[in-house]
């Protein structure tokens, strides 16, 4: 999923995808979901190809790309780790799992590792607090952590 | 069919399969070939059990005796124990504490062998969940085998459109979503709604902190929502359903795509549907991160391709909803009760519960609590049978302090209050909710402030913006209770915070702004003392809130003071 890339982005794909969706009632969201998947982020270049395809204004699809938080308008790390901290989480010492995370990552939430491996993000829940704390990165969640197991994971990583 | 002499049930709900369920399913199935049992013996995937906190779980039948805790590597002593020699492998059996009567200790933790006689299970009745963990739901036939399908054929081919409605009406099943609404009335009025394209949409946005039990029927028995869905449109004249299900949630989604190619190659969804000349199909979409999408009308502005802020209402979803046509929007666990109603009919059904809640209830139980995990229970149970009960009680031998019901936007309820009976409207006299069904405990170590201003943060960070109570007043909220961890709160505060949350849940637009406060409030209510140690004495009795006083006993007792 996450390829962050620098050069710039394959227009004919991204119009292909609007392509196939443009018929589609209420596309919009599934077109941003493909086109993510494709350049890793949403650029503005991208935007601008997705309203010209399905004939919205630009400032209605940015709006979409910023209203949701799987959305991203600038490059992301290779790896997001979206870390819960609801209270079920908290109950079962998420803090303590937390300030593990940002002692290994040395970043704060909402930013980036200078070498792009990470983005750090505070997420409100992953739906398996039968197994708190939890943390998921990229898609893949993991439960039951502690300030050490949580340090192994993202060394899987590294 | 072949028929097997035992099958060996692997839990693959998204909580076991954290912990490598697949390896132990992978070593299972070798581990029969190797042995030459491939013929005699099925290992099947299963969704979700229950007992999260124990997992991974594995159920041998027809004994039904249930392994925990089940590592790669116990597997072949398993497979030589109980499926060549026949005994049971004790160190891998579920224990439980047994409470002795009249005394706060307990006669030690007793090896269960089987599942129906394990406390947990034995106070629960499983209509929603009756296929998670039991069937492979990745196997139409398994769901069929199990009377799948059936109370669809029934409905297609001897009860008209109006009689569905009638039946649903009848059971008394109310929204499983959080809100309550009785299901049959909201079909009724779809029903009658005028407009010949209507729309079915499946609200399966769970985000609810502590709530996964959409999640887990999704992933468990997809097929039941989808027959509840075709029970819905057959009711109500809708060609098109919708599931919005949680981009987060890739197994459930992976899961119900199958579930309803499966359908349609089976003729049960799409066109000519029982070979009749009813059709219908569904069609999955993807949430982006929002929660604000599990209201109703946020829900239709994303489905339809906007940001998911909420819209007024009236108009109701049934007259205006999707697309601005009438729209019955229920949710996973209500849709996944319909067949069953349809089924075994609404006198059956109230049978279960309470009068004015009839039924069962699923719950997802969290914190501090023995047996986390997934629930279903007859409505009006007591929170003490739940917890204590089912649940196994506080674990460590800590006491109780609060439970939270019905997720983040749910009112705390206090030791005192553990007799309510959980249904809708016994827990709203209680300042509470019956909700989304998640039950968050919490033992005494935890500082009650400490833990609303979670609550709160929760809030400030969901909400839409669009409306201005809700956008003001969560963050002036979490200010306050942020301030009061700090010991910079002051009593003025408290008044300003009880004239803010009138405001909020007067004027905000949607159930978000309007629910913000509950929790605080609740804890307000019930936990007074602890808000006036924070602000008058700016001491934290837990030792939770660092940077203020804390009594040196409570520092040892939770363990905090390293």
């Amino acid at each position: 999923m996450a390829k962050q890339e620098k050069q710039a982005i394959d227009v004919d794909r991204v119009d292909k995808i609007v392509a196939r969706h443009a018929s589609r009632e209420g596309a919009l969201l599934p077109v941003l979901q493909e086109v993510q998947d494709l350049v890793g982020y949403l650029p503005e270049e991208a935007l601008k190809r997705v309203a010209l395809g399905l004939g919205l204004s630009l400032s209605r699809v940015y709006g979409v790309a910023t209203f949701y938080s799987l959305f991203y308008t600038t490059p992301k790390g290779k790896y997001v780790v979206r870390v819960c901290e609801s209270a079920p989480c908290h109950v079962q010492g998420a803090p303590e799992v937390i300030a593990a995370i940002e002692r290994e990552l040395g970043v704060p939430f909402g930013e980036t590792t200078p070498d792009g491996r990470f983005t750090l993000e505070m997420v409100s829940c992953l739906g398996v607090c039968g197994v708190a704390p939890a943390v998921m990165v990229e898609d893949r969640v993991y439960g039951n952590l502690t300030p050490e197991t949580v340090i192994a994971v993202l060394q899987e990583y590294r | 069919m072949r028929l097997f002499r035992a099958h060996v049930l692997v839990c693959a709900g998204t909580n076991c399969s954290l912990k490598s369920n697949k390896a132990v399913q992978d070593r299972l199935v070798r581990e029969v070939e190797r042995r030459g049992l491939a013929d005699e013996i099925k290992v099947v995937e299963t969704g979700c059990f229950g007992l999260c906190e124990q997992g991974p779980t594995v159920v041998v039948y027809p004994e039904g005796v249930l392994y925990c805790r089940v590592t790669p590597d116990d597997v072949p002593e398993l497979v030589e124990e109980h499926l060549l020699k026949g005994r049971r492998l004790d160190r891998l059996l579920y224990r439980e504490e047994v409470p002795v009567a009249g005394a706060a200790v307990s006669a030690g933790p007793k090896a269960f062998q089987t599942v129906p006689e394990m406390n947990f299970f034995r106070g629960q009745v499983r209509i929603v969940l009756r296929n998670c963990g039991i069937i492979d739901p990745e196997s139409i036939e398994e769901y069929i085998a199990n009377g799948g399908y059936e109370a669809l054929g029934k409905a297609i081919t001897a009860m008209t459109p109006a009689a569905v409605v009638e039946e649903v009406k009848a059971s008394g099943l109310r929204g499983r979503g959080g809100a309550g609404f009785p299901a049959g009335l909201k079909w009724e009025f779809a029903a009658k709604a005028k407009g010949d394209t209507k729309y079915i949409v499946c609200n399966a946005d769970e985000g609810e902190p502590g709530t996964f039990k959409d999640r887990l029927i999704l992933e468990g028995d997809p097929h039941a929502i989808i027959e509840g869905m075709v029970l819905a449109a057959y009711a109500i004249g809708a060609t098109q359903g919708y599931v919005y299900i949680r981009g987060e949630y890739g197994l459930s989604i992976d899961r119900l795509q199958k579930a309803i190619n499966r359908a349609k190659e089976m003729k049960l969804l799409g066109r000519g549907i029982f070979g009749s000349k009813f059709d219908f199909d569904i069609e999955i979409r993807t949430g982006a991160g929002a929660y604000i999408c599990g209201e109703e009308t946020a829900l239709f502005e994303s489905l339809e391709g906007g940001r998911g802020e909420p819209r007024l209402k009236p108009p109701y979803p049934t007259d205006s909803g999707l697309f601005g046509k009438p729209t019955a929007i229920n949710n996973v666990e209500t849709l996944a009760s319909i067949a069953q109603i349809i089924a075994n009919g609404a006198k059956w059904y109230r049978g279960f519960g309470t009068e004015s809640s009839p039924g069962t209830k699923v719950f997802t139980l969290t914190g501090d609590i023995v047996n986390e995990g997934l629930i279903e229970v007859p409505m009006g149970i007591t929170l003490r049978e739940i917890i204590f009960g089912i649940g196994g009680g506080v674990p460590n031998g800590r006491s109780f302090k609060m439970a939270q019901s019905g997720g983040t936007s749910g009112g705390c309820l206090p030791a005192a209050l553990l007799d309510v009976p959980m249904d809708y409207d016994e827990l709203a006299k209680a300042g509470a909710a019956l909700g989304s069904g998640a039950l968050l405990i919490m033992d005494d170590t935890h500082c009650i402030v400490d833990i609303a201003r979670v609550f709160a943060r929760f809030f400030m960070h969901e909400s839409c913006g669009k409306c201005v109570p809700c956008r003001e007043g969560t963050f002036r909220l979490h200010e306050f209770v942020e301030n009061a961890t700090k010991g910079k709160a002051t009593p003025q505060d408290l008044e300003t915070v009880h004239a803010l949350a009138r405001t909020m849940a007067l004027a905000s637009l949607c159930p978000l702004g309007q629910a913000a406060p509950v929790p605080l409030l609740s804890t307000l209510q019930y936990f007074r003392d602890e808000y006036d140690q924070h602000i008058n004495e700016k001491r934290c009795p837990t030792g939770t809130c660092r940077g203020l006083a804390t009594p040196a006993k409570a520092l040892s007792a939770a363990g905090k003071g390293a």
